[in-house]
C-alpha cells in the first residue's frame, strides 16, 4: 500500500479501533486508488458506528441477564471422560460460579498439554505422559510384609513401575531417607527392610512409618494425579488432573504457546492478567458451549473485563468486583448492608448516586437510557 | 454369631440367624407373636434387627411357601359367604405385614403366574402398588407415571361431597357439588372407598375436537345449555366469626350494633344488614363492605383526660366487614364459647356458583385445564343423533402429555351410558379396550368411538368425525371468583407508604427486582421512576445540615430545620418514602447521612 494511502488511513486514528485500521492495510490490494479507499474507510466508519453500543446503554444489566437467565436451564453438574472414572469434571452452573467468583481453590484443576510438533505421536505422548504423573513412595509398595518378632517391615517393590519409570530401590530408598529417621533401611534389589534402631517398642511405629513414607513425591510433577492422553483434531494431547503450569512450561517438548490450565489464578500467576482475562473467557464459554446454550460471547468479554480491569482477578463478590463500587448504597444493597453503612460512616464516605441501584432506591431517574441526557446549559 | 436387635437396641447374639429369623416369622404367624412385629436380616453387617415399635408403614401381603400361595380358592369362598373376614386371614397366618425393613428380605411376586419356587410373598393385587388416590385414575396404568400423579393431585382439589353434615359444619373454604355423579368408568377401589356416598364430580359428554381455538393451550369448552340445566354447579361456604376478647381491667369486646357514639363508626347502612343482637339476619345478602358481625371495644388505652368522657364515646368500632371482592348469603349462625370461656359467633357464608368463564376443571387424567369460553346450545357442534357435547376438549393435550387412559375412558364411558352397566378401569386389571370397543359395536356405534359432527354455527357437516363419549370430569376449587382482582389506586402499608399486598387488601402486583431490571434493560428510566412513584414523597431538607426537616403548624407551617430551627434555607426534595424510612434507620443506628443538595438544573 503506497504512503499517502496508508497515512490517509491513518488519519481514523480515533474514529476506528487500531485492529480495524491495521485489517484495512493488510487487505486492501496495492491498486486501490484513493476515491475506493476513502469508500472503503467510511464504509467501514459507518459499520463500526452502527456496531457500537449506544451511548446510556446498560450493557452491564443485559449481560448479566443474559448469563443468568440461561443459566436457569443448566443442567448435569459434573461430566465424566470417557472410560477414566476419576476423571470428573465439574461443568454447568457450579463451575461458572466457580469462575465468576473466581474462587481460588477450583474443584476440578486440569490442564491440557499441547505437543510440539516433533514429540506428536502416540508413543512419545504417552511416555511423557507417565513421565509427568506424580507418582509417591505409597505406588512402589506392591506388598508390606510385618514381622513382629524382629520389629521389622519388608516392602516388595512394584518391578514394572520401576523400570517403566526408570528408578532403582536405591532411588527410592534416597527419596524416604528422612521421612525414615530412627530406622535401619536394608536396600534391596526389589524390596526395602525398615528394622528399628535401637529398642523396639511397638508394633504401631512401623504403621506410622508406613504412613508417613507414603504421600512421599518421587517422581513426576507435583499436583498432576491423573494423565490421559487423547487425540484431538490430527493431534495427540494430554489432559490432566491437577496442574502445574509453571512446571510443565520447563519441558521443552511442550508446545507452550496453547498449553493451558483451568484454574485462573494460576494463569493470572503464570501467565499474567491479559492471559487470565482470556481464560475467564474461554473457561465460560466452555461451559457454556457444553450445556448447549447460546450466550454472545461479548456478555461474557464484559464480566471477564470487569473482572480484571484492576490488573488483578477480583471475583464477582462483595470481597471483589462489589467491593470496588463507588456508591455506598449500592454495595450496601448488594451483601452485608450494616459493614458497608458503618464503613462508610467511618470514613464519611460521599454517594454521588451516579449509578442505577441508587436512584430506585431514591426514586430517581436512573442515568441510562432517556434518564442519561441532562442540560448543559445553566437555567436562568 | 449375629447380633440381634430389638427396636434398633442391642439385646445379644443368635448362632444361627437364619434359623431365629425363621422361627420368629413362624411365631408370627402361628399368633403366638403379635402380628405387628418384624424380623429383617442385614446381610452385609450381620445383624438382625426386630422390630415391634410404632410408626412404620408396612403393607400386607400373601404369604407364599413352595411357590404356593397359602391363600386359596377355599379361603376365598369364605371370605365371600361371609364366614371369615380379613383379620382371621391375618392370624391363620396366610397373609402378613411387612414393614420396608423385612421387605428387603422379601421376594415378592407381582401375581401369581410369575411365582416361583423362591418367592417368599405374593402381592395382593398387582394394583397395591399405587396408593389410594393414585388407584383412582382408571385405566392408570396406560399413563406415564407423571401424569398419574398429576390425575392423583387433581383429584384431591375436585369439589363433591365431602361430608354428609356438611350444612351443619363451619369449615373453612369449603365446596359442595349440587348434583353428583358416581363414575361410569370405575376401579375397584372406588367400591372399596364407598365411593358413591362421596362421589366428586359428574360424568359429562366430551368430543375432543376444536371450536375456534377457543380451547387452545389447556382450555375447555363448556355448553352453556348444559351450565344452565345445573352442570357443575356448585356451592362455596365460608365462615365469618368475631369472639368478645377480654381485656386487662375487666373489659370485654360487646358484639351489638355500633352505637353512633362509638370511634371509627361507619355509616348507617353498612350496619342495615345487622339484627338487634349485632348479628346479620340469615338469608341476608351480603357484599364486601357490609357489615357481618357488629362489634365494640374497649378504648386501647385509657389516659387521664379519657377518663372523664363518658364510656360510649371512647370505644372503639371493631365489626367484622366482608373482604374485599367477597360476598354470599347469610346462611348459617352458631352462637358458642371459645376455649377461654370467651362468647364467639360464627356465620357462614353461602354462595352459588355457577361455572364462569376462568373456573378449572379436569378429568382424571391429569388433564386439567381453563374454561375459555360458553357456547350457548345452539352455537355448539352436534352428532347425527343430535348429541351435543357438554365438554370440548382439545386434540393437542393428548399428544404430549401421552395420556392414553384419557382416551380409553371415553370409549369406556361412552359404552358405559349406552349400556347402562359400569366399566372397570382398574389399575392392571381393566376390561381391554378391544372388549370395550366390540361392545360399543354392537350397540350400534362406530367401534372407534368416532361420529359424525355439524358445526351448530352453520349446520355444515364437519370434515373429519369427532371423538366423542362420556367422561368422568371434575370442577377443581380454584375459581375466578376467588382470584379476579384490579387495582389502580386503592390502600396502602401504613409504614413504607408502598401499595398493599393481596387480594383481600385490594393489594397491587409488585413489579419486582427483575422486572424493574427489564425497564432499566430498555433504558426507559423515566418511566421505570413513575412506576416506583407510589410512595413518592415531597419533604423539606435542611441545605445546611442535609437532615429532613419539618413543618411547624405555630409557624405559619414554615419547614423547620432539625438542626438550626428557621436560621437555614429549607429545600423541597422528592424521593421515595422507603428512602426516607431508610434515612430514619441510618439515624438510628448513629449514621449522620447527610444530603448534600444540588441545584440539577
Amino acid at each position: 500500500m503506497r504512503k499517502e494511502h496508508e497515512e490517509f488511513v491513518d488519519s481514523f486514528e480515533g474514529q476506528l479501533p487500531p485492529s480495524i485500521i491495521a485489517e484495512i492495510k493488510d487487505t486492501c490490494p496495492a491498486s486501490v486508488t484513493k476515491e475506493q479507499l476513502k469508500e472503503i474507510v467510511e464504509l467501514t466508519l459507518g459499520l463500526y458506528k452502527h456496531c457500537r453500543v449506544n451511548a446510556g446503554e446498560c450493557v452491564g444489566l443485559v449481560s448479566a441477564e443474559s448469563i443468568g437467565e440461561p443459566g436457569t436451564q443448566m443442567t448435569l453438574n459434573t461430566f465424566h471422560f470417557a472410560g477414566v472414572s476419576e476423571m470428573n469434571v465439574t461443568t454447568g452452573l457450579p463451575r461458572i460460579i466457580e469462575i465468576f467468583d473466581a474462587q481460588k481453590e477450583i474443584k476440578t484443576p486440569m490442564m491440557e498439554i499441547y505437543m510440539k510438533p516433533s514429540h506428536n505421536d502416540l508413543e512419545k505422548v504417552k511416555k511423557f505422559a507417565i513421565k509427568i504423573k506424580e507418582v509417591v513412595f505409597g505406588d512402589f509398595g506392591a506388598e508390606y510384609v510385618l514381622n513382629i518378632f524382629e520389629q521389622s517391615m519388608t516392602i516388595k517393590l512394584n518391578k514394572a513401575l520401576l523400570s517403566e519409570r526408570g528408578l532403582s530401590s536405591k532411588d527410592l530408598a534416597a527419596a524416604v531417607k528422612v521421612k525414615s529417621k530412627g530406622f535401619n533401611m536394608e536396600v534391596g534389589n526389589d524390596f526395602l527392610t525398615f528394622v528399628h534402631k535401637g529398642k523396639p517398642e511397638e508394633i504401631r511405629q512401623l504403621y506410622d512409618l508406613r504412613e508417613k513414607m507414603r504421600p512421599v513425591k518421587i517422581d513426576g510433577l507435583k499436583g498432576i494425579t491423573q494423565v490421559l492422553p487423547v487425540k484431538r483434531g490430527d493431534e495427540y494431547i494430554i489432559l490432566t488432573l491437577g496442574t502445574n503450569l509453571e512446571a510443565i512450561f520447563e519441558y521443552p517438548e511442550v508446545d507452550i504457546s496453547r498449553t493451558m490450565s483451568n484454574d485462573i489464578h494460576e494463569v493470572y500467576n503464570v501467565l499474567g492478567i491479559e492471559a487470565a482475562r482470556q481464560a475467564v473467557i474461554n473457561e465460560v464459554f466452555k461451559v457454556i458451549e457444553s450445556q448447549g446454550l447460546n450466550i454472545d460471547i461479548r456478555h461474557i468479554m464484559l464480566v471477564s473485563d470487569i473482572m480484571c480491569i484492576t490488573g488483578a482477578v477480583k471475583g464477582i463478590t462483595r470481597y471483589g468486583v462489589v467491593s470496588e463500587k463507588a456508591s455506598v448504597l449500592a454495595r450496601a444493597s448488594f451483601e452485608t448492608p450494616i459493614k458497608h453503612l458503618i464503613s462508610a460512616a467511618l470514613e464519611s464516605e460521599t454517594d454521588r448516586l451516579t449509578s442505577v441501584v441508587e436512584n430506585v432506591m431514591i426514586n430517581q431517574p436512573v442515568p441510562l437510557g432517556t434518564g442519561l441526557p441532562g442540560l448543559i446549559t445553566k437555567l436562568k | 454369631m449375629v447380633d440381634v436387635y430389638l427396636n434398633s437396641r442391642y439385646v445379644g447374639t443368635v448362632d444361627d440367624a437364619k434359623s431365629f429369623v425363621e422361627d420368629v416369622k413362624d411365631l408370627r404367624r402361628k399368633g403366638t407373636l403379635a402380628d405387628d412385629v418384624n424380623v429383617f436380616t442385614d446381610v452385609a453387617s450381620n445383624e438382625v434387627y426386630i422390630m415391634c415399635d410404632e410408626g412404620r408403614a408396612r403393607r400386607p401381603l400373601i404369604i407364599v411357601r413352595n411357590g404356593k400361595p397359602l391363600l386359596t380358592d377355599r379361603h376365598i369362598k369364605q371370605l365371600e359367604d361371609g364366614e371369615i373376614t380379613w383379620t382371621d386371614l391375618v392370624h391363620q397366618g396366610v397373609i402378613e405385614y411387612l414393614d420396608a425393613a423385612e421387605e428387603e428380605n422379601a421376594l415378592v411376586a407381582y401375581s401369581d403366574e410369575f411365582l416361583t419356587q423362591d418367592h417368599t410373598h405374593l402381592e395382593i393385587t398387582p394394583g397395591s402398588i399405587s396408593g389410594v388416590t393414585a388407584a383412582l385414575v382408571p385405566y392408570g396404568n396406560y399413563n406415564p407415571s407423571s401424569r398419574l400423579i398429576i390425575g392423583s393431585k387433581h383429584q384431591k382439589q375436585s369439589l363433591g361431597f365431602y361430608a354428609a353434615n356438611f350444612h351443619l359444619r363451619m369449615d373453612m373454604d369449603a365446596n359442595i357439588l349440587h348434583y353428583p355423579q358416581m363414575p361410569l368408568v370405575k376401579t375397584k377401589i372406588h367400591d372399596v372407598m364407598n365411593y358413591h356416598e362421596h362421589p366428586s364430580g359428574q360424568n359429562l359428554v366430551v368430543a375432543i375436537m376444536c371450536y375456534d381455538g377457543y380451547n387452545m393451550e389447556d382450555g375447555v369448552i363448556l355448553n352453556k345449555g348444559s351450565i344452565e340445566r345445573g352442570l357443575a354447579r356448585s356451592t362455596y361456604f365460608k365462615p365469618v366469626a368475631a369472639e368478645e376478647l377480654r381485656y386487662s381491667g375487666g373489659l370485654v369486646d360487646e358484639i351489638c350494633v355500633p352505637d353512633k357514639e362509638v370511634k371509627g363508626f361507619r355509616t348507617e347502612t353498612d350496619y342495615r344488614f345487622l339484627e338487634g343482637d349485632g348479628i346479620v339476619y340469615p338469608e341476608a345478602k351480603v357484599r364486601d363492605g357490609d357489615v357481618i358481625i357488629g362489634r365494640t371495644s374497649p378504648p386501647r388505652f385509657l389516659s387521664g383526660s379519657d377518663e372523664y368522657n363518658l364510656s360510649a364515646g371512647t370505644r372503639r368500632e371493631s365489626s367484622i366487614v366482608l373482604k374485599h371482592g367477597d360476598r354470599g348469603v347469610a346462611d348459617f349462625i352458631v352462637l358458642s364459647e371459645n376455649d377461654e370461656g370467651n362468647r364467639l359467633v360464627q356465620v357462614r357464608l353461602r354462595e352459588e356458583r355457577i361455572p364462569e368463564i376462568g373456573d378449572k376443571f379436569t378429568s382424571r387424567h391429569g388433564q386439567k385445564g381453563v374454561m375459555g369460553i360458553m357456547v350457548s346450545q345452539g352455537d355448539a357442534p352436534f352428532s347425527t343423533s343430535g348429541v351435543v357435547p357438554d365438554l370440548i376438549f382439545t386434540p393437542h393435550g393428548i399428544s404430549s402429555r401421552m395420556t392414553l387412559s384419557h382416551l380409553i375412558e371415553i370409549v369406556g364411558g361412552k359404552m358405559a351410558a349406552l349400556q347402562g352397566r359400569f366399566v372397570d378401569g382398574t389399575l392392571f386389571e381393566a376390561e381391554p379396550e378391544e372388549k370395550l370397543r366390540e361392545e360399543l359395536l354392537s350397540l350400534g356405534m362406530r367401534d372407534d368411538g368416532k361420529e359424525v359432527f355439524y358445526d351448530g354455527r352453520t349446520g355444515k357437516r364437519m370434515l373429519a368425525r369427532i371423538y366423542v363419549g362420556n367422561m368422568y370430569y371434575l370442577r377443581l376449587r380454584h375459581m375466578v371468583a376467588n382470584k379476579m382482582q384490579s387495582r389502580a389506586r386503592g390502600p396502602i402499608q401504613l409504614l413504607t407508604r408502598q401499595p398493599t399486598e393481596g387480594k383481600a387488601k385490594e393489594g397491587g402486583l409488585r413489579l419486582g427486582e427483575m422486572e424493574k431490571d427489564t425497564f432499566i434493560a430498555h433504558g426507559a428510566s423515566l418511566l421505570l421512576k413513575e412506576r416506583f412513584d407510589a410512595d413518592r414523597v415531597v419533604l423539606p431538607v435542611c441545605d445546611k445540615s442535609g437532615l429532613l426537616g419539618f413543618y411547624d403548624a405555630r409557624r405559619g407551617n414554615r419547614a423547620i430545620s432539625a438542626l438550626y430551627g428557621e436560621n437555614s434555607e429549607m429545600s423541597d426534595i422528592e424521593m421515595s418514602y422507603a428512602f426516607k424510612l431508610l434515612l430514619d434507620e441510618f439515624r438510628s443506628i448513629g449514621i449522620y447521612a447527610k444530603l448534600n443538595l444540588k441545584d440539577k438544573y
